[in-house]
Parts: C-alpha cells; sequence; structure tokens
C-alpha cells in the first residue's frame, strides 16, 4: 500500500535518446530483415535454367519445350557456367539479352483439331494484330523486346519500377514482365499475359491465376491510363472469356478497340512455359484475321503452300518441334551437289501430291525445294502451323465446327466464366 | 526444536558488522538446516507480546521474504517452497499471524498485516485458507480500535496482493462495507479512518459490481468526499488518492460527482497543504490521461456500446480549470531546476495544463493567453517565468493554424529573453519553450515555417550562445537545437537550412561536452543527443564534415580507454561518457554507411573503430555494453561480408552478451546484431552458429531471462536459416520442437490483459519469422523434406491464431507470409496439406481483402506461391 508516485516527466522529452537509438537499431534490423525476406522469396522461385532441361522432362510435353536448338549450342559455353534467374536477365545487355529473351515467351500451337472440354477447360480472346513481345520493366526504365530477343521500344511507364521519377514501394530491383502485343495503329501494349510481378514469379502459375493476378493488379499501377511524361505508351488489358458458347461468341464477333489477329486459346491449368505449347493454341479464319493463308515475301499468296523445314545430319527434313517430326529426306548426292549442310533452314512448296496420314499421323509430303529460307529465319515452322496451313488451303476448321464441339458437351455450358477481363 | 532466536535477531541488528554477521550466519544455517522450524520460530517471535519489537519486526520481514522475491524465477520457487510445507507448520504459522494482528505494538501488527497478504497471495489462487477472509471480518465490530485498524490494513495489503477474480461477491461485499464503514463519520478513531481510506484505494479493483451499482455507488463516492474534508491530513491525502484512482478506473462513473469533486479539489488546491493539493491537482491530470486516451482512440466518433465514451470533463471545467491551474504556476520554489527530485504545485499545476491543452485544443489558447500578456513583463521573476511556463505548456494540443501566429510574436521576445533575462529559471523555462516551439511547430509537414532563412541565423546564434550559460539553462538550449534539427529531417539529400550553420552548430556542442561542469543537469548528455539528431538529420553537403568527427569522437573514446587508476565514482562516469561516445559512433556509422560514396571514405575507419570497441566491453557498464554493441551491429550492416575478419575476435563479446542474463537489454541487443551479422556474413558466419545456436537454446530455455528478450531469440533462428541455408538442418531438432510448444503456448490467450496481449503478439511473431526464414533457406535445396513432419503444425498454429481472432497486424502480415513461404519451399508436397487449412482459405481471403498495404502485399505473395505449389 505504498502511496503511488505521481510526479510525471518535467520539461522533458518524453524519450531518451538512448532509447530512441535502441528503437532506431530494431526498425532498421526488422526492415532488414523484411529485405532479406523479400529476396529470398523472390530469388529461388525465379530461377530459370538455360540449360537443357532434365532428361526425365523429355517424357512430359508439357514441362518444358526446347524451340530453339540452334541458340542451345550458341549459349552452351556462356550458360554452362551459371544459370540466369530472372533478376539477373533484367540486367543482360546487347545480344546476351537478345538471347535469353528469344527464349523465354511461350509460344501457342495452331489448333489442328479441336480440343475436348474447350467451354470448362479453356479461356479465349481475341488476338489483337501487332507485335509479340516482353515488356520488362525494373530500376526505374522499361523494355520491351520482340519474339527473336531485339529490343523494340526502351521508355518509362507506369509499371512497378518502370520509370525514375516513381516512389517504389519494395526494392527497386524487383522487376515485372508482361507478355504483350505491340498495337501499332494506336500505339498500346496489349497485355496477353504476366510472367512477373514485382519479383515474383508466375511461371508456375496455371493460367487461370495469372490471368486473375494480372486483372487485379495491372490497373493499380495507373499503366492503363493515357500516356504522360513518365509513361509513354498506354498499356490495356484484353478482355478473356471462359471458351463457352457467349465467350467464344464475343472473343470471334465482339467489338475490340484493336485490329484483331485470329482467337487465342489458353488451357486454364497450364503454366506458363518457354517455347511451343499444344495448352495455348491459335485460331484463324477471314472473319477474324486479315492473315489466314501465309504470304510470300512479297505479300502474295502462292500457289502452293510453303513450309521451312531443318535438315538433319541423316538428311531428314525436321519441323522445330520437340520431338521434330520427319517431313522427309534429302539424299546425300543432293545435298552434297547444293552446298548444304545439317542444320540449314530450307523452304519447300507443298505439290500436288499433297500431305497423306495414316492414323492421323504424317505419312508422306510431296515436298518441292524452293532454296534456303531468309537469314533472318531464327527456326523451322512447327507442325501444326503447316498442317494448320494445309487445312486451311483444303478444310479449315471453321467457327461452327468450334461452336458444335462447345454445344456437343452443352450441359457443362452453364457454369459461370470465372473471369471476366474488361479495359 | 527451541532455539533462541531472539538474541538472533537483535544482534543481526546490532552496529557491530562482526557481530550482525556472525548473527547473520546463524540465521542462515538455521534456515538451511531445519526450515520449518526455523519459519515456525520466526512467526512465534513475531507474535510473542513479551519480546522487544525490534527482534519481532525483524521476524516478521524475514518471514515476508521467505514467501516472495522481487525476481521472477526466485518468486516461484518461494511460492513452491511455502505451499510444499507441512499442513500443521502452516496453520501454526498462520495462526501466530492472525494473533499478532490484535498485538498493542503498532509495528508487530504492521508487520504481520504485510505478512498475511503474501501468504494470502499464494494461498488463495489454491483455494486454501478459505476462512481467513471471514476471520479477519469478524475482527471488525466488537474489537480495540487498534484491532480494527490492523485488520482495515491486512484487507487492504490482501487486495493488493491479490487478484480480483479469487475472492468471490459475497466477500468483496463485506470487505467493502467494513472498509466504509471504518471510514464512515461514525468511525471516531482516525488511525482506523486512515487505515480504513488506504484500504480502499487497494479494494477499488474489487468493486466493479458495486460501483455499477447506483445506490452503492454514490454511498461510496459520498465517503470518499468525506474523507477529502477530513481534520486529519493523512486521511485528506489518502482520500485524494482514492479519488486519482476511481477517476482512472471508473472514469465513466464519474458524471453525478464531477461537479462536487470539482468543488473540493479547486479548494484543496487554493487552500490545501502541499501534499493534498498535489493530489487534487493529480486527479484532472488522470482525467485528462483518460480523455486524451479516448478522444486518440476513437478519432473523436465515439461509437458502439462497449466503449467507453468521452464525457468531456476537462472542457466543461476549463473557464474555472484554466484560472486555478495559472495560479499554481507562480508558487514555484527557488531551485527547483537544479534539483532533479523536485515536485511541486507549481510543476504539477503547469503538467497538468499541458496536459488540459492536448484534451482541449484550440479551446485553452484564449483562456491562457491574457495571463501570459499580463505577466511575461512584469519585474517579478516568478510571473515571467509563469507566463513562459504556461505558454510552453500549451503548444502542445492546439492547431498549428491557431498557435502560429503567436509563435510568431512571442519567438523573438522569447530569444531576447533567452540572452537578457537576469533570472536563470526564466532562462531556463524560455529554453525549453524554444524547444517545444520547434518540436511541435517547425518542420515539413507545417505549412508555414516559423524558422525562415531571415531569423534562422538569430536563433542558432542564440541558442549557441546560450549553451555557454549555466547547465540547467544550456541543457535546454541543447534540447531546442535537437528539435530544430529533427524539423529538418526530411530534407533528405538536398540541401537542408542548416547546411550552413553544422560547421558552427558541431563545434558548439563538442565544446558544451567539454565544459567543466557537463556532468550537472545531464548536460553532457543532452549535449551528445543534439550532436547525434543533428547528424541523423544531415544531409550529402555536410558528409565530409561529419566524417571529420568520426577521427576526433574516436580519439575521445580512447582517452577514456587509457584513463587509470579511477576512483569508482569516476570509472562510473568514464563508462557514461564511454557510452555516450559509442552511441554518437553507432549514428555516424548509420549515417554514413547509408550511401556509397561516403560509406566507402568511412570505411577506413573500420578496423581503429572495431579494436576501441572491442576494448569498451572490458568496462563492467551494461549501458557501455549495450551501445558498444548497438554501434557493431551498425558496423556489421555497413561492413557487409567484410565483417568476417572481426569475427575471431569479436565472438566472445558476442557469447558473452547472448549469456548476459541480469541485464537483459544488452542480451536483446546482442541478439539483434547475431541478426545483423547473418544478413552481413551469409554463409561465412557458419563456423560460429554451433555457439551461437547453444546460446540461443540455453537462453530460451532459462526462466532468469526477461521475457521480453524471447521474441527476439526466434526471429534470430529465422534470421540464422535464411544465412545459412540447408546447414541449419542439425539444429532442426533442437530448434523446431521449441517452437512447437512456444506456438501452442502462445496460440491461446483468453483472458489475458493487454499487456500480455501484446507480449504474446510479439512472441508469435518470433515464432512465425522462425518458421519464415527456417523454410526459406531450406528452399531449392535438395533436404526440404526434412521439413515436411513440422508442416502440419505450421499450418495448425496459423489456424488457431486465425481462430483466435486477437492477431495484431505485424502477426497477421508475418503469418500469411509463413503460409507462402510453407507452399513455396515444399511445393506440390505440402499442397493437400495446406488446402485442408482454414488459413489458406478464409485467412487469405481476409488478408487479400484487407486495407493494411503490408498485410496484403504478404496475402498475395502466400496466394501466388499456393498457386504454385498445388498447380503442380
Amino acid at each position: 500500500m505504498a502511496p503511488h508516485d505521481l510526479r510525471r516527466p518535467f520539461k522533458r522529452p518524453a524519450i531518451s535518446d538512448q532509447q530512441r537509438r535502441r528503437e532506431l537499431s530494431l526498425q532498421r534490423q526488422a526492415q532488414n530483415r523484411r529485405d532479406a525476406q523479400q529476396h529470398a522469396r523472390c530469388l529461388a522461385s525465379t530461377l530459370l535454367y538455360l540449360q537443357s532441361p532434365h532428361p526425365e522432362s523429355t517424357s512430359e510435353p508439357e514441362v518444358e519445350v526446347e524451340v530453339e536448338v540452334e541458340l542451345e549450342t550458341e549459349t552452351e559455353p556462356e550458360a554452362s557456367a551459371s544459370e540466369i534467374d530472372i533478376r539477373q536477365a533484367s540486367k543482360l545487355k546487347g545480344s546476351q539479352a537478345r538471347k535469353w529473351f528469344a527464349r523465354q515467351l511461350m509460344l501457342p500451337e495452331w489448333m489442328i483439331d479441336v480440343p475436348d472440354q474447350l467451354a470448362q477447360d479453356w479461356y479465349v480472346f481475341a488476338r489483337p494484330a501487332g507485335k509479340r513481345c516482353f515488356v520488362v520493366s525494373t530500376n526505374g526504365t522499361t523494355v520491351s523486346r520482340l519474339r527473336n530477343g531485339s529490343r523494340l521500344h526502351h521508355f518509362p511507364s507506369a509499371l512497378p519500377n518502370g520509370a525514375r521519377n516513381r516512389d517504389a514501394s519494395g526494392s527497386a530491383q524487383s522487376y515485372s514482365i508482361l507478355d504483350c502485343i505491340f498495337h501499332e495503329s494506336d500505339q498500346t501494349y496489349y497485355v496477353v499475359d504476366m510472367v512477373c510481378w514485382r519479383g515474383y514469379s508466375l511461371y508456375e502459375c496455371t493460367a487461370e491465376f495469372r490471368f486473375f493476378w494480372l486483372n487485379s493488379k495491372l490497373s493499380e499501377t495507373g499503366a492503363c491510363d493515357p500516356p504522360s511524361q513518365y509513361h509513354r505508351y498506354r498499356f490495356s488489358l484484353v478482355p478473356v472469356y471462359s471458351c463457352d458458347q457467349p465467350g467464344l461468341s464475343a472473343a470471334y464477333t465482339g467489338e475490340t478497340p484493336y485490329v484483331k489477329d485470329g482467337l487465342l486459346f489458353y488451357n486454364k491449368h497450364a503454366h506458363y512455359q518457354t517455347g511451343n505449347t499444344p495448352l495455348a493454341l491459335v485460331w484463324k479464319d477471314e472473319n477474324c484475321s486479315q492473315y489466314v493463308i501465309d504470304t510470300d515475301s512479297k505479300g502474295q499468296i502462292p500457289s502452293q503452300q510453303q513450309v521451312v523445314l531443318e535438315l538433319q545430319d541423316n538428311g531428314s527434313l525436321t519441323t522445330s518441334d520437340d520431338p521434330p517430326v520427319v517431313f522427309g529426306c534429302l539424299d546425300g548426292g543432293f545435298m552434297q551437289k547444293s552446298g548444304l549442310c545439317s542444320g540449314n533452314l530450307l523452304r519447300f512448296a507443298i505439290s500436288n501430291g499433297g500431305l497423306s496420314f495414316a492414323d492421323g499421323k504424317l505419312e508422306k509430303a510431296d515436298l518441292h525445294y524452293l532454296g534456303k529460307s531468309n537469314r533472318a529465319r531464327a527456326f523451322a515452322d512447327s507442325y501444326s502451323k503447316v498442317m494448320f496451313q494445309y487445312m486451311a488451303r483444303h478444310s479449315p476448321i471453321r467457327y461452327d465446327d468450334l461452336i458444335g464441339s462447345i454445344s456437343s458437351s452443352i450441359d457443362q455450358e452453364n457454369k459461370p466464366s470465372d473471369v471476366q477481363m474488361d479495359d | 526444536m527451541a532455539m533462541e532466536v531472539t538474541q538472533i535477531l537483535l544482534n543481526a541488528q546490532a552496529v557491530d558488522s562482526t557481530v550482525r554477521k556472525q548473527a547473520e550466519e546463524n540465521l542462515k544455517q538455521f534456515q538451511e538446516q531445519n526450515l520449518p522450524s526455523f519459519l515456525l520460530s520466526l512467526a512465534g517471535e513475531l507474535s510473542n507480546d513479551d519480546k522487544p519489537v525490534e527482534s519481532r519486526k525483524l521476524a516478521g520481514l524475514i518471514l515476508k521474504n521467505a514467501l516472495d522475491a522481487k525476481e521472477q524465477h526466485r518468486k516461484l520457487e518461494l511460492v513452491q517452497r511455502w505451499l510444499s510445507l507441512d499442513t500443521s507448520v502452516k496453520v501454526q504459522i498462520k495462526a501466530c499471524l492472525l494473533k499478532t494482528i490484535s498485538s498493542h505494538a503498532p509495528d508487530a501488527r504492521s508487520t504481520a498485516s504485510q505478512v498475511i497478504a503474501k501468504v494470502a497471495g499464494i494461498e488463495l489462487p489454491h483455494k486454501q485458507w478459505p476462512e481467513l477472509i471471514g476471520t479477519l471480518l469478524s475482527n471488525i465490530h466488537q474489537l480495540p480500535a487498534h484491532t480494527r485498524q490492523a485488520t482495515l490494513e491486512t484487507l487492504g495489503y490482501i487486495c493488493e496482493e491479490v487478484s480480483p477474480d479469487l475472492v468471490d461477491q459475497d466477500q468483496v461485499n463485506k470487505i467493502l462495507t467494513a472498509v466504509v464503514q471504518g471510514m464512515n463519520s461514525s468511525e471516531s478513531n482516525n488511525d482506523v479512518k486512515f487505515a480504513a481510506t488506504r484500504a480502499l484505494f487497494n479494494a477499488l479493483g474489487f468493486a466493479q459490481a458495486n460501483f455499477s451499482n447506483d445506490m452503492e455507488r454514490d454511498y461510496i463516492m459520498r465517503v470518499v468526499c468525506e474523507a477529502t474534508l477530513s481534520p486529519e491530513l493523512k486521511i485528506r491525502q489518502a482520500a485524494f488518492e482514492c479519488l486519482v484512482a476511481i477517476s482512472s478506473t471508473y472514469y465513466e462513473k464519474l458524471a453525478p460527482y464531477i461537479q462536487d469533486i470539482f468543488n473540493i479539489t479547486a479548494k484543496a488546491v487554493k487552500e490545501d497543504e502541499e501534499p493534498v493539493a498535489l493530489q487534487a491537482i493529480e486527479f484532472w491530470s488522470s482525467v485528462c490521461d483518460e480523455e486524451i486516451d479516448i478522444l486518440e482512440e476513437y478519432g473523436g466518433e465515439f461509437s458502439g456500446e462497449s466503449d467507453i465514451p468521452c464525457f468531456y470533463f476537462v472542457k466543461q471545467a476549463l473557464p474555472v480549470l484554466v484560472p486555478m491551474l495559472l495560479e499554481t504556476l507562480l508558487k514555484q520554489e527557488e531551485d527547483q531546476d537544479q534539483d532533479e527530485g523536485a515536485w511541486n504545485i507549481a510543476m504539477a499545476g503547469g503538467t497538468c495544463l499541458g496536459l488540459v491543452a492536448r484534451t482541449v485544443g484550440d479551446d485553452v489558447v484564449p483562456l491562457v493567453m491574457p495571463f501570459i500578456e499580463e505577466n511575461l513583463t512584469k519585474p517579478d521573476w516568478r510571473q515571467r517565468e509563469a507566463a513562459t511556463y504556461a505558454f510552453g505548456s500549451i503548444l502542445e494540443g492546439p492547431s498549428p493554424d491557431k498557435l502560429i501566429p503567436l509563435v510568431n510574436i512571442a519567438l523573438n521576445f522569447m530569444l531576447t529573453a533567452l540572452m537578457q533575462d537576469p533570472n536563470n529559471h526564466v532562462k531556463d523555462t524560455t529554453a525549453w519553450t524554444l524547444g517545444r516551439m520547434f518540436e511541435f511547430l517547425h518542420g515539413s509537414a507545417l505549412e508555414t515555417p516559423i524558422i525562415t532563412q531571415t531569423n534562422i541565423q538569430q536563433i542558432i546564434t542564440v541558442l549557441i550562445q546560450s549553451m555557454k550559460d549555466v547547465p540547467n539553462v544550456a541543457e535546454k538550449a541543447c534540447g531546442a537545437l535537437y528539435f530544430l534539427a529533427q524539423g529538418y529531417e526530411d530534407a533528405g539529400s538536398s540541401s537542408s537550412p542548416l547546411t550552413p550553420f553544422f560547421q558552427e552548430i558541431v563545434q558548439a556542442l563538442l565544446t558544451v561536452t567539454h565544459r567543466e561542469d557537463a556532468g550537472e543537469s545531464r548536460l553532457r548528455t543532452a549535449a551528445y543527443e543534439t550532436l547525434n539528431e543533428v547528424v541523423r538529420c544531415s544531409t550529402d553537403e555536410t558528409a565530409p564534415m561529419v566524417l571529420q568527427l568520426v577521427p576526433l569522437i574516436m580519439m575521445e573514446l580512447h582517452q577514456t580507454l587509457e584513463a587509470q587508476k579511477l576512483s569508482s565514482d569516476e570509472r562510473e562516469k568514464q563508462n557514461e561518457l564511454q557510452g555516450l561516445l559509442c552511441g554518437c559512433l553507432q549514428v555516424i556509422i548509420q549515417k554514413l554507411g547509408s550511401s556509397e560514396p561516403t560509406k566507402y571514405v568511412f570505411m577506413q575507419y573500420a578496423d581503429q573503430m572495431m579494436a576501441l570497441f572491442l576494448r569498451v566491453f572490458a568496462s563492467r557498464s551494461a549501458t557501455a555494453h549495450e551501445e558498444a554493441m548497438l554501434a557493431i551491429g551498425a558496423l556489421a550492416y555497413a561492413a557487409g561480408a567484410d565483417f568476417a575478419k572481426y569475427m575471431p575476435e569479436f565472438y566472445r563479446y558476442l557469447e558473452m552478451g547472448l549469456q548476459n542474463f541480469e541485464d537483459y537489454q544488452v542480451c536483446a541487443i546482442t541478439v539483434g546484431v547475431v541478426g545483423d551479422i547473418c544478413r552481413a556474413l551469409e554463409d561465412k558466419i557458419l563456423p560460429y552458429c554451433d555457439g551461437i545456436m547453444t546460446q540461443l537454446l540455453k537462453d530460451l530455455s532459462s526462466n532468469q531471462l526477461h521475457r521480453s528478450v524471447k521474441p527476439p531469440i526466434f526471429s534470430c533462428f529465422g534470421d540464422i536459416a535464411l544465412a545459412i541455408g540447408e546447414n541449419f538442418e542439425k539444429y532442426l531438432m533442437y530448434a523446431m520442437p521449441m517452437l512447437q510448444s512456444a506456438a501452442e503456448l502462445s496460440a491461446h490467450v483468453s483472458g489475458a490483459d493487454d499487456d500480455m496481449l501484446e507480449y504474446t503478439n510479439s512472441l508469435r511473431n518470433g515464432i512465425l519469422e522462425a518458421y519464415s526464414g527456417i523454410l526459406q533457406g531450406f528452399k531449392g535445396s535438395s533436404k526440404t523434406q526434412l521439413l515436411m513432419p513440422y508442416a502440419p503444425h505450421v499450418l495448425q498454429f496459423l489456424d488457431s491464431l486465425y481462430m483466435e481472432k486477437d492477431m495484431d497486424d505485424a502477426v497477421s502480415k508475418t503469418a500469411i507470409g509463413v503460409l507462402g513461404d510453407l507452399a513455396d519451399t515444399l511445393g506440390s508436397n505440402a499442397g493437400p496439406l495446406i488446402q485442408q487449412s482454414v488459413s489458406s482459405r478464409d485467412f487469405l481471403n481476409e488478408c487479400l481483402s484487407t486495407d493494411d498495404h503490408m498485410i496484403r502485399e504478404s496475402a498475395e505473395w502466400a496466394k501466388l506461391a499456393i498457386s504454385r505449389a498445388i498447380s503442380f
């Protein structure tokens, strides 16, 4: 029952400087701990290997597909030294950067048959016509890189850490990578996928999640706002639909602010994977694309379909797929005579004999040699591309076929669409 | 065993130290040989009216010390020891104690009262001694006054010792009835009345139900108010103490009485003796505290039923309260500014005025201004000082709009007064008031600056001049400069208005630290603190000058370490100075280490600096150790991996710090420094981890270490794991069970008070940071499967935290992050487990939709990581 001390602090700051030092130290330590934690969370989860995929993954075509065999051999000496993670890659310059980014885009196959469960497992959206590219924002600047890795634009943007003026929440080194199509006429980047966001990798996330994330995150940044001093190009979301009847119809016939170039179909459960994948598909017809059938270098549609194939050691002519599909064989004499060697990309026309199939597999192709392909070409055509073009000339998959495939499983159809994206 | 303890107890108080020591030794032996008999002898001695008061009193004190100790672990030991005593022994001792409160010797009675309360504090929680309160209450009516007095005193001590929920309402009612009767006018004995009033003070916490009953509350309040008018000073003082306690415990019940209480307090402040007047002022300070808390918590808008509304008592009393307080300001004591322990009515009144200003804001200003204007220029120093103090007091609370015009007028006057007023007391308060102006009305947040291009030169010149004044004035001038500098802390890397004066200010502060009389009025400390703040708030422009400080301060530190043959007094001062110098170096390290170019130049001093810090550890001062440790942490952060070269020498001091249980602040700081070193060295810390982990695990198992150190130790596990990755493997078998049991303990805290909840949350945060670091540390390694067995428990912990609904924001953020780390590291292996947990659904969704940016960011991480884990 001692009387309590009623003296109060008098003419004194409420806190001593020693206490302040202590607290500032604790704050600094807490902040450093958060940074270390954040660093760890971003770091290992974004490791992407430049080396060949592990052997076991070949049995699972969805896991990882190597596209550019040619590049592989070229980069091997550098890459073998270390694996490059995205943070390092975002700092790469010049040819190094070109090589790295050329291998990172997910490339849809062409739709040569209609997948089952289209309405249940797939999204659809109208592909904007334009240049497919990666947009990387980090360290106060933004760079876009084309499919072959070369730089398209270098600019300030409202993306995270995309311009110098913005006070970055989080580390300035954190980076974001978007999969975009640059649409010339309105100078807009249409974002079709999100690969990394504020340092977090979305490679191993499902398309469903990536679209959800893209939809909720992009507009938060102000990247969808009109251009300004620190935001040179506008970014825009593409409306994505569940691939049921109304969704497909909306994607096919709906008004878009951009010129359409076909429809893209994404499997909801598929991860983002570099290179060709059958879990993303492209399909076109004359109503939704100006470029259904390939043109030649003069912009004319050649009378016969042309394909580019890669010559192998044994003289076989293959597609860029993994494993490659063999379309034919050159005899050794011809090779010697024309000075061709393994690895060359060669252009052929498909002659009147066309393509013959047995049990759904290519059995024979009537190829007519035209010459070496354009030097800018990095790799051969994929099987699905050749097939799509072939079908486009003979018996294309029509819009009605797509609708028909959905209706055949009509009982599943009245599911609500999970993701609706609007501008 | 019959032993003559009386003589030994008397000898133990002898003047002759040989006799005393012998007696103390005897007592110790007795206690060790036969504790029950020892305690019985003491109780017998205490209760025996034939024995001398001195031996009885000491017997009681030793008994009391055998039941309670300050240190928590010792206290628990004593409690266990008492509980395990033979029942018949305890019964005899308690009987002796109860008998003693009827003794004619007041000292014996009072000592017995305290011992009874200690026994009650141990036994009542174990449902033992149920008849105690009944027995005491039966004493109340019939017995002589001195027994009634002792009984009331005992009840008071029991209320102080025992938690209210251990006494049932029926007994509470009886206690309160007895106590209030003792205070009543029908009681004629003043000693009984006083004991009753003090007992009420302790019993107020038990009176929750009674204060909710209008009739009972009215009665209690009437008796308390009557007691404030008692002719006996100590009763009046005790009664006001009750009012103060009521104002904070039962604020929401005060409304019907506030007018009467105001009249009572006003009369006491004006007319009564100082001890009573101080309590009367304290009543209003306490009401201010309550209203400030309420208004802060609700932002002025009261809503909801369970919350306590603000009754605006202070605002209503304002027109009479403020003049009453202003009047007290004129009652200063001559030398109160030199006397550290001073507390008088002028000081209490001024402090209360400051609280009133914080409570009501703008409304206080027009009531105070006339007083200031009237008195500020009077010949009597008391009037000038009171006016200045009044002005300084109201600078926190009212809006800048209201204050800035006044400050703009007053500033010049104050600067002149600080130079020219003949009275030290006035100058002290003037410098303090300038400091308050800069603290509350100067800084980047304010639109119209009071310090401008035109007056900054004059302000700094005056403050530097004033730093040469007597120590108490100079100390206040340093304080003013501290806040002046702080106002420019947001200048960042751009130009600061202080830059042109930087050199001059630093020079002046260093000169102050060397003053002969710098030990008075904590002047030296204030000068170093101000120097630290000036450095903290400096910009890149002045970095070269900060760099010049490094060898200077190092030299000073070196000199303190060289000093030989000091008296213990001098050594203490030397240690204090070492602490200040290490603190200053710490601030400089952090400043210069924060930008690459300055860090590069400054690191040339790192070797020398480290050598000095290590020598500081040779001193025995906890403060110096703490400061050196903090500075080393800052150095490790700045040095990064280069810090490795200091580890061989530094390690033993690190270990020493981790073993310092007594000075737990040192231990806590050292734990933080381990974290700094982990981040600086990363896997290079591995060779030291066995030792560090052993020590940390020992710390955790110790019940001597202050509990506040335990959460940072858990966080430190995370730091270590993150630094050494899968090498943490060998510590898993020790660390994980500790984390698990701590997690289980901290998951549920039903019924705990705010302090306990706050501690529990910091413990949870530490545990979660440990999990986070361990999980992330193992990520990508081939040994992640080692963590699988722990995953269910981690998820269970997260789930139970979510269900408990009492996490604070920091814990939510860390917890949801751990969910992400678990998914990230264990991947698809943990997928099914994660999907089963409540956390991955409800908790995650809640966090995703919160307004708190940090929590949302962690939640997004978790969502992302989970999405990856379950999509494989």
